[in-house]
């Protein structure tokens, strides 16, 4: 009764959220705030709906899975967006216009020699 | 008054029909995506919107098995945007 309750809320929330991310990618300006909204929003929204699945089985086996799939995109959103975003800036994706920080330039300007550690084919 | 049972299957229909939605503005993006990196952060989404699929596909059938599929999933996912960004910087140029 009210396991089933919990379960289709938490399947309302993860797939709003979900929803929410992709309207993120659609209508965000640059690639970097794009990769903000699939990261934060998308797993949240997952973990909503493996929570769901948890909450429905109830049982000891699933609810492990279900911790593992969770810890597991714990884990690899973060790693994932930071490589990609950490690629696209070396290849030289453009910024929005309103972007107002860039540390990265600051220091290659400044004559930081780690910024041009892809110049000398170490990465 | 709708039961328990009822509003779990409104909510199953409701997440399969706002799923499909959401993989729709995703792939307008993989379409349109000006840079490669855009692609690459669609298609990672895309998988995870697969993952919640899976799951949603899972409450509605009974079957537990449905989960390791998800597992599964997510880790090609994990490795496949991994690699593209290492590709990525490496260029188009090299061996």
């Amino acid at each position: 009764m009210m396991i089933e309750v919990i379960t289709g809320l938490c399947l309302w929330i993860g797939s709003l959220l979900v929803l929410i991310a992709a309207v993120g990618i659609i209508r965000f300006p640059d690639l970097f705030t794009r990769m903000h909204a699939a990261t934060k929003v998308g797993t949240v929204g997952i973990i909503f709906m493996v929570l769901a699945v948890a909450i429905y089985f109830g049982e000891i086996g699933v609810t492990v899975r279900a911790f593992l799939v969770i810890v597991f995109f714990f884990m690899t959103a973060p790693i994932a967006a930071q490589i990609i975003g950490r690629s696209a800036y070396m290849i030289g994706v453009p910024f929005w216009e309103k972007t107002v920080c860039d540390e990265w330039a600051v220091e290659k300007k400044r004559g930081d020699t780690s910024a041009s550690l892809h110049e000398q084919g170490k990465l | 008054m709708i039961t328990a049972t009822t509003f779990l299957n409104i909510s199953i229909n409701a997440a399969m029909i706002i799923l499909p939605l959401a993989i729709l503005l995703v792939m307008i993006r993989l379409l349109i995506g000006p840079s490669l990196p855009d692609r690459v952060i669609a298609l990672d989404m895309l998988a995870t919107i697969a993952v919640g699929m899976i799951m949603v596909d899972a409450i509605s059938t009974d079957q537990i098995y449905f989960l390791r599929a998800g597992i599964v999933l997510a880790l090609v996912a994990f490795l496949g945007t991994v690699s593209f960004a290492y590709y990525m910087l490496k260029g188009p140029n090299d061996d």
